[in-house]
């Protein structure tokens, strides 16, 4: 599976949709998905690839990590992974 | 109904290791929050907190009350001495058997526990000392003071996360103003600050990793602190006959609960908590000149705190002056509510305001007096002291100048 299969697969299981459901334009606020449930997917996520994704809930803005859709999110991981030693 | 009132305060937490050392590293605006030390700390992502420091077991306790004594009952016991030698009490007879401890505390013996888990799944060990459940029980700290001081009524542990010792101070008030007890040792103790208990805090990614700053708009969480608060609850006739020193007199509280979220904070609950707390003491909005606030500098909290003042005080909230000892001690979970009603004390008792420090940049969600980095002169007759928990339950204490 790709790196964005991959994150899709999570998105949606968080957000109870099928994986056909996610577009890369889908914001998480389209999806449902509320503050609690963005760091539970960038927990399953970080999991998932072995990556520490910055994220401090108090400052969502604040981090290069940009959560504004999915394709964003998408990228940002390609970035760390491809970072990854 | 009795009226109750406060005849001794104690603490340890990481701004010094009594009440007036912690009053004074208050009036002075002074930070306790510092680099992590304990083992593991390398692998943590949060490498701060209101650790508390130069604290000696050696010659404080034998080898027998160590075996005993997890790090939240060791500053349980430094606290309730302090408390109880202030207020120059001593428990015999019929006021030992009425006279209990009720204790705040989240998580227990939290090092314990990591202790012996490092023990056994780390190193592979197949033993654990004799005495790690009586150690990191969470009644662990109340059942000690209760034997160091001969306490034979109701004594017990309440554990509602970061409203534990408000709860905790709020039910010793009742049954001190009920008459069912004509004194209580109370208030709460809490010590994290160990591998485990810092990781659990950094998977919720609320925590800042440079310093702790209420309702500043640059804020980025919270910092955690440890330590303990205790206080003895007495009934005034009581205090009064004996020529106890007052330090001023609980007046009423209230407890609500959001039912609406396992974390966020509801605006609603806590305007509840604080008009259910002014309407027990028979009190007007007006009258209230300090909130010591819950303020745990995470984005959530102090926006819906300062929204639920605004709403219960109305044109008030904008003269009372409202401020979050956290940045300074950090935030000590369950026993938290007590090392902050020193604030309150000290407002009431002394004129002194405890500042919010860390104050960089205003925030439009929080424009209200937060008495930024300076302490202030100013007398106060009534103060709050909020505190909001994780699960939705709120806890707000009134006190009243002696």
């Amino acid at each position: 599976m790709s790196i964005t299969d991959r994150v899709i697969a999570i998105i949606a299981e968080q957000a109870v949709l099928e994986p056909s459901d996610v577009t890369p334009e889908s914001t998480l606020e389209d999806l449902g998905i509320d503050s609690l449930g963005l760091v539970e997917s960038i927990f399953a996520i970080e999991e998932e690839f072995d990556i520490s994704v910055p994220f401090n809930a108090n400052e969502p803005q604040a981090s290069d990590f940009d959560i504004s859709n999915v394709a964003a999110i998408i990228s940002g991981i390609e970035k760390l992974v491809s970072e990854k030693v | 109904m009795k009226r109750v009132v406060i005849t001794g305060a104690g603490t340890i937490n990481s701004l010094g290791h009594s009440v007036p050392d912690t009053l004074e590293a208050m009036r002075e605006g002074r930070c306790g929050i510092a680099e992590l030390e304990f083992r593991d700390v390398e692998r943590l992502s949060i490498k701060i907190g209101g650790q508390v420091r130069g604290f000696e077991t050696e010659g404080r306790f034998n080898r027998q009350q160590m075996s005993l004594y997890d790090r939240f009952t060791q500053f349980t016991l430094m606290a309730a001495k302090e408390a109880i030698v202030q207020s120059g009490i001593e428990f015999h007879g019929d006021l030992a058997a009425r006279s209990g401890v009720v204790l705040g505390t989240a998580g227990g013996g939290v090092s314990t526990w990591d202790d012996n888990y490092r023990s056994v799944y780390e190193d592979g060990k197949n033993r654990v000392h004799p005495f790690v459940v009586p150690k990191l029980m969470n009644n662990a700290a109340a059942s000690h003071v209760s034997m160091d001081h001969n306490l034979k009524g109701p004594s017990f542990t309440v554990s509602t996360a970061c409203a534990s010792s408000n709860h905790a101070m709020a039910l010793a008030f009742q049954m001190v103003r009920s008459g069912a007890a004509p004194v209580m040792v109370t208030g709460g103790s809490e010590s994290m600050l160990c591998f485990g208990g810092v990781k659990a805090w950094e998977g919720l990614r609320v925590m800042s990793k440079d310093a702790c700053r209420p309702f500043s708009a640059n804020r980025n969480g919270m910092v955690q602190g440890e330590g303990a608060g205790i206080f003895v609850f007495e009934e005034y006739e009581h205090a009064r006959a004996r020529g106890a020193d007052i330090l001023c007199e609980v007046v009423g509280f209230a407890m609500s609960s959001d039912a609406s979220d396992i974390v966020m904070p509801s605006k609603q609950g806590a305007a509840r908590a604080m008009s259910g707390a002014l309407a027990d003491a028979k009190l007007n909005a007006d009258q209230v000149g300090y909130i010591n606030a819950h303020g745990t500098g995470t984005a959530a909290n102090d926006k819906t705190e300062c929204a639920a003042v605004a709403d219960v005080f109305g044109p008030h909230a904008d003269d009372l002056m409202i401020s979050s000892t956290k940045s300074m001690h950090g935030h000590l979970i369950g026993g938290t509510g007590a090392v902050e009603l020193l604030a309150c004390i000290m407002a009431l008792r002394d004129g002194v305001i405890a500042p919010t420090i860390g104050y960089e940049e205003p925030d439009p969600e929080c424009a209200l007096d937060v008495v930024p980095n300076e302490a202030r002169e100013a007398k106060v007759d009534v103060a709050l002291s909020n505190a909001f928990a994780f699960g939705g339950l709120n806890a707000v204490l009134a006190l009243k100048r002696a």
